[in-house]
C-alpha cells in the first residue's frame, strides 16, 4: 500500500491555510490525528494558524460529510466551508448536490488522492498496512468535482483508476452463486451480530435525515429491540433507503462495533441500480436520483 | 387443524386494482379467499415497510398491486414505484428469502378477471411456499445465534 507522505499532508495544509486566509471560506472541515493510531478524527478549523492540525493519511477512513452539515448550521449564514475529500467522500458531495442538500457554491472542495484507508479494527488480526475492504474494490481515488486537488496530478482521472484491484460487485457475484437457505442463514448469522446502535447510520454519509424512521415512534415503523427480525428489517431498510445514493465508502462498516458485514446488501443494490436503471452514484452533478425520477420504459419483467 | 392456508396481505391502489377486484366480486368471479385487502391510494404509496412487516406480523405472502403504466391517476405514482419494488424484490431475493413471497402486478379497474387470476397464482405459489419463516417475527424464538 502507498504511505503518504509528509509532502502531501504539507500541500494540504497550505491550501487549508490559504483559503482561509483569503477568506475564501470561513472553516475547513478535516481529518486530524486521532486518539486511536489507526483512526483520524474530524477537525474542524476556522483559523489559519489552527490547520497545521490538519492530516491525510491512510487512517482517515471516516466519512466527514456528517461532520460538514453539523458545521454548516452551526456557523453563521452564507458562511462556505472547505473539506477534505476523498473519491468516496467526493461522489457523496455530489450526491448531496444532486439531492439538494448543498449548493455547489457553499462548498471549496479539496480534492485529496487517496491510496485507500485502513480499518481501524482488527489490529492485531490483520496486517496493519492491509487496506480496508471498500478500498479494495474501490474506483475513486480522486474526487470526481473538486475545487483544489492536492498531492499530484498523478491520480486526476476517476474512472476505472482507484485504489482498489478487486472487481467491483466479485462478492456479490460469488454470494449469489450460493442457495438461497445458505445465503439467508449467513445474514441471520450476521445481523444477529448487530445490538442496534446505529453507528453505521450515525457515520454513514448519505444517513443525513434528522428524524430516522427507527427513531420514530408514532407512527411506530419498526421495534425498538434487537430481536433478529427487527435488526433485519433495520438492515433492509437502512440499504432501501441509500438505494441510488450509496457510494459504497465503507464508512458503516468500519464503524460498526461488532464488525458486521454490512455493504454487501447495499452493493447488490447498487448493482441493480447500475444495470436496470444505468445510474452510478456521484459522478455527475445534472443527474437525478435513480429512485426519484423513473423512465416510462422500465423493464418491468418481475411484475404479473 | 386442518389443511394449513396462507395469509396473504394485498396492498391495492384505490383507483385500479382496487376497483378491479370490486369488479371481480360484483361479477361473482371466484377467487381464494386468503387474500387481505387494504387500500392505499397509490402503489407509489406503498412503503417497502409495509411488505416487510407484513412478513415480520404473519402473513405468508404480500401482494402489491397498482394501475398500469400510463394509467396512474397521480400521473407517476406507478412509474417511481416499480423502480422501488425493483430494488426491494432484487434485495429480498439476494438475502434468501422466497421470491414467491412477494408480487407486484397490475390491474386495471376493468380487469376484475385478471385480478381473480393473479391472486390465484399469488395464493398457489405461497402455497407450495408453506408457512413463512424467513423474516417473522418470533420464528427463531428461543434460538441462540452464536456471535463470533
Amino acid at each position: 500500500m502507498m504511505q503518504r507522505t509528509a509532502e502531501s499532508g504539507q500541500q494540504l495544509r497550505e491550501a487549508a491555510r490559504k483559503l482561509l486566509k483569503d477568506k475564501k471560506v470561513g472553516l475547513v472541515v478535516g481529518y486530524a490525528k486521532g486518539t486511536t493510531p489507526r483512526r483520524a478524527k474530524p477537525a474542524v478549523v476556522k483559523d489559519e494558524k489552527d490547520a497545521d492540525r490538519l492530516i491525510f493519511d491512510e487512517t482517515c477512513g471516516i466519512s466527514l460529510l456528517p461532520h460538514l452539515r453539523k458545521a454548516l448550521r452551526a456557523a453563521a449564514a452564507g458562511t462556505k466551508a472547505g473539506i477534505v475529500a476523498k473519491g468516496c467522500d467526493g461522489r457523496a458531495l455530489v450526491q448531496y448536490i444532486v439531492e439538494g442538500q448543498l449548493k455547489r457554491d457553499d462548498v471549496v472542495i479539496i480534492g485529496v488522492s487517496c491510496a485507500g484507508v485502513v480499518s481501524p479494527r482488527h489490529a492485531g488480526e490483520k496486517d496493519a498496512q492491509e487496506l480496508d475492504e471498500a478500498c479494495r474494490r474501490c474506483r475513486y481515488s480522486v474526487a470526481p468535482v473538486y475545487d483544489v486537488l492536492v498531492d499530484g496530478p498523478a491520480r486526476t482521472d476517476t474512472g476505472g483508476h482507484g485504489p482498489g484491484t478487486a472487481e467491483e460487485y466479485a462478492a456479490v457475484e460469488e454470494f449469489e452463486k450460493r442457495p438461497a437457505a445458505e445465503r439467508w442463514a449467513w445474514f441471520e448469522r450476521e445481523l444477529a451480530k448487530c445490538i442496534r446502535c446505529y453507528a453505521c447510520r450515525n457515520a454513514c454519509p448519505m444517513c443525513y435525515c434528522d428524524e430516522c424512521f427507527v427513531d420514530q415512534t408514532n407512527p411506530l415503523w419498526l421495534g425498538k429491540s434487537a430481536e433478529r427480525p427487527d435488526t433485519t428489517i433495520f438492515h433492509i431498510v437502512r440499504a432501501l433507503h441509500t438505494a441510488g445514493r450509496c457510494v459504497d465508502c465503507g464508512a458503516c462498516e468500519r464503524a460498526c462495533p461488532l464488525g458486521v458485514r454490512l455493504s454487501l446488501l447495499n452493493q447488490r443494490i447498487a448493482k441493480e441500480v447500475k444495470e436496470r436503471f444505468g445510474y452510478t452514484v456521484g459522478l455527475n452533478l445534472d443527474a437525478k436520483p435513480a429512485l426519484a425520477t423513473y423512465d416510462e420504459d422500465d423493464r418491468q419483467e418481475f411484475i404479473l | 387443524m386442518n389443511e394449513w392456508e396462507p395469509k396473504i396481505i394485498a396492498f391495492l391502489c384505490n383507483w385500479c386494482s382496487y376497483a378491479g377486484a370490486d369488479l371481480a366480486g360484483v361479477s361473482r368471479i371466484q377467487y381464494p379467499p386468503n387474500v387481505r385487502v387494504v387500500r392505499v391510494p397509490c402503489s407509489g404509496r406503498v412503503n417497502p415497510v409495509f411488505v416487510l412487516k407484513s412478513l415480520e406480523n404473519g402473513f405468508d405472502g404480500v401482494l402489491v398491486s397498482g394501475c398500469h403504466p400510463g394509467d396512474c391517476h397521480y400521473i407517476s405514482g406507478n412509474y417511481v414505484a416499480r423502480r422501488k419494488f425493483a430494488v426491494l424484490k432484487a434485495a429480498l431475493e439476494f438475502m434468501g428469502v422466497e421470491p414467491g413471497r412477494v408480487h407486484f402486478s397490475w390491474v386495471s379497474a376493468g380487469e376484475g378477471e385478471k385480478f381473480a387470476q393473479v391472486v390465484g397464482r399469488v395464493t398457489e405459489e405461497v402455497k407450495k411456499l408453506g408457512p413463512a419463516t424467513r423474516l417473522v417475527k418470533g420464528a427463531d424464538a428461543g434460538r441462540r445465534v452464536q456471535v463470533r
